[in-house]
């Protein structure tokens, strides 16, 4: 600005102009600051006070109790059993069909499919799997009258663990499809054939090569997915009630009726929601913008 | 051998999603013993809960989506026009959805915007629904964002600007009339994932006690065995055919630039 | 018997054949340039050497020894790509180290080794850079050195400098030729460029849809093409239509100038069209121009190119355009002067089709 003074003095509006600029993105930064981060710093601040407003630490210590840990715990294993498993079957199902040599034709369907699917979530999906693997679903019945298996009796229960985890699946595998199939893609013939020429065998280049290459992508989808299923309600809500202690239950019990009997207690348990997401999507951008610069 | 395990896998994966399917239509159609009925579906259609729950919600999803186009089309006109260096914060705002949980944005709201706050939207039904379009918007941010932006991104919106400045629009008009037809395949994909999502949204309803289709199918869910089968059965559909919609929009896209 | 043998390889993508009846026997520690248009099959040639793609028909052996059946891992090639194709997980140390890794060479001698080759291609400053920090000319030279590490009997390269810019594309085409001759290894170099070809090989291959049009010398397919082809092909040469008026006389006429020529006509006879090629650089119209033969026409063109000044005239229905060198005293032509060009009968060739 000041060493524009030696010229021409400049339009006595110039100056005033910068801040219109500006106006522009207002309504934005308004509604994002009222609807999006406000709230937000709210159950922040609020995790570390008393109810009189004073700082205090005991809030996140009253997360430190068995059953609250455990719920944290539950979730946790959820989040990343479903995950990796969501992971590894959306990686075989992507990579049979981007190198597996299965017909061309097979693709498009399959990621409008994945499209759809990942976007199936909550209360209707819950219905799905209680109709499937509930107590007289599709797949619970056939098995116990065509071929005598009891999946209760052999301690299977969607109202559990891995009833949820198989669930979540649903829309964790197709969302791993989208994601790796464009990975799967940025891998040049040329990659595979350098190493092929250089004597390495398909193993080796897949080991030394091609593996490391995705590794960014993979382990990034992985903590995608992980925040994925860690924020889930709905589904969790529709199929097991409240018999499952995890944590989004947790809190939608507390913020009902405040089942834990201190209200800050609730901003504790929110704030650690925001927390474990938010290490888990810092790790998936991290290494996105890894692998973003390799495959350049 | 490298294809038989390729099919294997695929097939696996197409079992596994098949089969829920086919769960959840199979039962919605038992209701009446013995025989495959459609009674599931005339009681759900026939239940006034439903009626009203539904219609509420697709009058909150078009809410969210005019709303939505109408917040975030100009923005993101104007930073990639005036203030490109703010698009990497802006971009990174947008996706905080996808980080912070809906239940913990919601209970902010709660929080925030109480009776006995400064802005007691949570004080009247008005204010509730109101609150809670915003809620909805927040939650498709990071798609309606990312759709416009690279709608726009693929026209010279600068060019165009100072043309549509030269013939002496207004702001208004180049947006209405210009910046919007250009990016309409955009707006309409995004609006498509918008009404996908807000439809059978259930966490941010419940919370805020307001009568939508999400937590009225958990309710139902709850108290009843078949019926919950027929509403999964729809709600696939619908959400297939607003992303069908969005496929079929970005073809015909496609299909217009090539004739170009 | 030859280092590499190329006997009657073909190569057929469902109805189309690629490559036909191919045969080249290359020396060991020769360098081959494959010259040719856009699609006239060099790549296809080379990866079948690779063993990337498996003949129609036809034989390959590299020191006696039969390639059939060798999957590329197997056999003892090195490659170099046209987009580079570095590990880009991989640093340039670690790239060059590759081949090595995978044959299980012991640590110290891969090291080595890595740094015997980061030497040869002056880039041991480097060494730890990854593909995405470097440019194009950097990363080609680290995808040589990484073809070169495992000591292959035979370098292929495809277009390895066609995405570099004009600069690097002449002083890397050269560091290549010299690091060729140093190691002696026995070299394949596909180019569509001329020039590239011309300077750095032994010899050349003239390729013409998936056949060998013309095998030799840099010089002999410069200044004796073999088919209109490779005339047309290699270097500016003029080709002028004659009417033979005396077969065995050697007697031709161009428009309605009569020309003997050096070159016997072979079973031509009198009234046929033959072909004659002319190196632009051949002859002079200056008043002292020595020559045998002159051709007197009409200058329709006259375009000053710096070094030289090259000129277009009409003699009959043929265009004959002429470089002489810049010189303070000369003067152009202009456009529609009647001028002579005179050079020596020897330099008229005649083209075999
Ligand atoms: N895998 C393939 N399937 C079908 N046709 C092919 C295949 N590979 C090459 N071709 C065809 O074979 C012909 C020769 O291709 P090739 O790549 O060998 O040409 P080239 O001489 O290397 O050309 P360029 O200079 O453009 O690299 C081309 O017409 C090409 O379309
Ligand atoms: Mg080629």
């Amino acid at each position: 600005m000041s060493s524009d003074s030696s010229a021409a003095p400049p339009p006595a509006r110039a100056p005033f102009r910068l801040p219109l600029h500006w106006l522009g993105a207002a309504p934005f930064a308004i509604f994002v600051l009222l609807f999006l981060i406000m709230p937000t710093m709210r159950i922040v601040v609020g995790a570390f006070q008393t109810p009189d407003g004073s700082f205090t630490l005991d809030n996140i210590r009253g997360l430190f109790t068995t059953s609250i840990l455990s719920a944290y715990w539950i979730s946790i294993k959820i989040s990343i059993a479903s995950a990796l498993l969501g992971c590894l079957i959306g990686f075989s199902v992507a990579s049979a069909v981007v190198l597996g040599g299965l017909p061309k034709w097979i693709r498009g369907p399959l990621l409008t499919f994945s499209g759809v699917a990942s976007n199936f979530a909550g209360v209707p999906l819950a219905f799905a799997f209680l109709a499937t693997l509930g107590p007289v679903g599709l797949i619970t019945v056939f098995l116990k009258s065509q071929l005598g298996i009891d999946l209760r009796a052999l301690g299977f229960n969607i109202l559990s663990f891995w009833g949820l985890t198989i669930t979540y699946l649903f829309f964790q595998i197709p969302l791993m499809i989208l994601i790796i199939t464009p990975a799967l893609d940025g891998l040049k013939r040329e990659w595979r054939e350098a190493a092929q020429i250089l004597g390495a065998t398909n193993a080796q280049y897949w080991r030394m090569v091609a593996f490391p290459i995705l590794l960014p992508s993979f382990l990034g989808t992985l903590a995608l997915l992980f925040a994925n299923a860690f924020g889930a309600v709905a589904t969790a809500i529709a199929l097991t009630g409240s018999s499952l202690s995890i944590v989004p239950i947790l809190l939608f019990a507390q913020i009902r009726g405040d089942v834990l009997g201190n209200p800050h207690l609730g901003y504790a348990l929110a704030f650690g929601m925001i927390v474990v997401t938010g290490i888990a999507n810092t790790i998936y951008i991290w290494l996105r913008a890894r692998s973003e610069r390799w495959l350049k | 051998m490298r294809k038989f395990w390729a099919w294997g896998a695929l097939i696996f994966g197409m079992l596994y999603f098949i089969l829920p399917l086919l769960g959840m239509t199979n039962f919605s159609l038992k209701m009446r013993r013995g025989v495959y009925s459609l009674d599931a579906y005339a009681v759900v259609l026939g239940d006034p809960r439903f009626q009203a729950t539904f219609t509420y919600s697709i009058l909150m999803a078009l809410a969210t989506i005019v709303f939505g186009v109408l917040l975030v089309v100009p923005t993101a006109y104007w930073v990639r026009l005036k203030l490109p260096g703010l698009r990497p914060y802006i971009e990174f705002v947008t996706l905080l959805p996808l980080v912070i949980p809906a239940i913990v944005i919601v209970f902010g709201y709660i929080r925030l915007y109480n009776t006995s706050s400064w802005l007691p939207l949570t004080g009247s039904i008005t204010g509730t629904n109101i609150l809670l379009m915003f809620g909805y918007a927040t939650l498709a941010l990071p798609y309606m964002y990312r759709s416009v932006d690279t709608g726009l991104r693929s026209i010279d919106i600068a060019t165009l600007t100072e043309a549509a400045q030269s013939l002496g629009a207004g702001w208004t008009t180049i947006l209405a009339r210009i910046i919007l037809p250009n990016v309409l395949v955009a707006v309409l994909s995004g609006a498509f994932l918008t009404f996908a999502i807000v439809i059978g949204e259930f966490t941010m309803a419940a919370l805020l006690n307001r009568p939508a289709f999400g937590p009225y199918m958990q309710l139902l869910g709850a108290n009843r065995a078949y019926e919950p089968a027929a509403l999964a059965v729809m709600s696939f559909a619908l959400t297939w055919g607003c992303l069908g919609l969005i496929q079929l929009v970005s073809r015909f896209q496609k299909g217009a630039q090539s004739a170009t | 018997m030859s280092f590499l043998t190329l006997t009657s390889l073909q190569k057929s993508f469902g109805p189309v054949q690629v490559v036909k009846d191919f045969n080249m026997s290359i020396e060991k520690g020769e360098f081959i340039s494959f010259l040719g248009p856009s699609g006239c099959g060099k790549t296809t040639v080379l990866r079948m050497i690779a063993g990337f793609e498996t003949p129609s028909g036809g034989a390959i052996t590299i020191d006696g020894r039969s390639q059939q059946n060798l999957r590329p891992n197997q056999r003892n090639i090195g490659m170099v790509f046209q987009a580079y194709a570095l590990f880009p997980n991989m640093n340039v140390a670690e790239n060059v180290a590759f081949g090595l890794k995978v044959a299980g060479r012991p640590k110290a001698e891969i090291d080595a080794r890595v740094k015997e080759m980061l030497g040869l291609i002056k880039l041991d400053h480097l060494a730890d850079r990854y593909p995405y920090q470097m440019s194009g000319g950097q990363q080609q030279r680290v995808a040589l050195a990484r073809a070169l590490a495992p000591k292959p009997q035979v370098l292929l390269l495809d277009e390895p400098l066609s995405a570099l810019d004009a600069k690097i594309r002449v002083s890397l085409r050269e560091e290549i030729r010299q690091i060729q001759q140093q190691l002696g290894i026995t070299t394949v170099f596909v180019t569509h460029d001329q020039e590239e070809a011309l300077s750095i090989s032994d010899r050349i291959v003239v390729m013409n849809a998936g056949k060998a049009d013309q095998i030799g010398k840099p010089a002999d397919i410069y200044n004796r093409p073999a088919t209109r082809f490779v005339a047309n092909f290699v270097g500016t040469l003029n080709l002028i239509e004659a009417k033979v008026v005396d077969p065995a006389a050697n007697r031709v006429s161009i428009g309605d100038q009569g020309v003997t020529l050096r070159e016997p006509l072979g079973n031509a006879k009198a009234g046929d069209t033959v072909s004659l090629a002319l190196r632009p650089e051949a002859g002079s119209t200056a008043p002292d121009a020595r020559g045998d033969t002159a051709l007197t026409g009409e200058v329709v063109s006259s375009n000053f190119l710096g070094s030289v000044i090259r000129t277009r005239m009409k003699v009959g229905d043929s265009i004959i355009s002429f470089d002489m060198f810049n010189s303070p005293g000369l003067v152009p032509p202009t456009v529609g002067e009647t001028v002579t060009l005179r050079f020596t009968a020897g330099d008229l060739l005649v083209i075999r089709d």
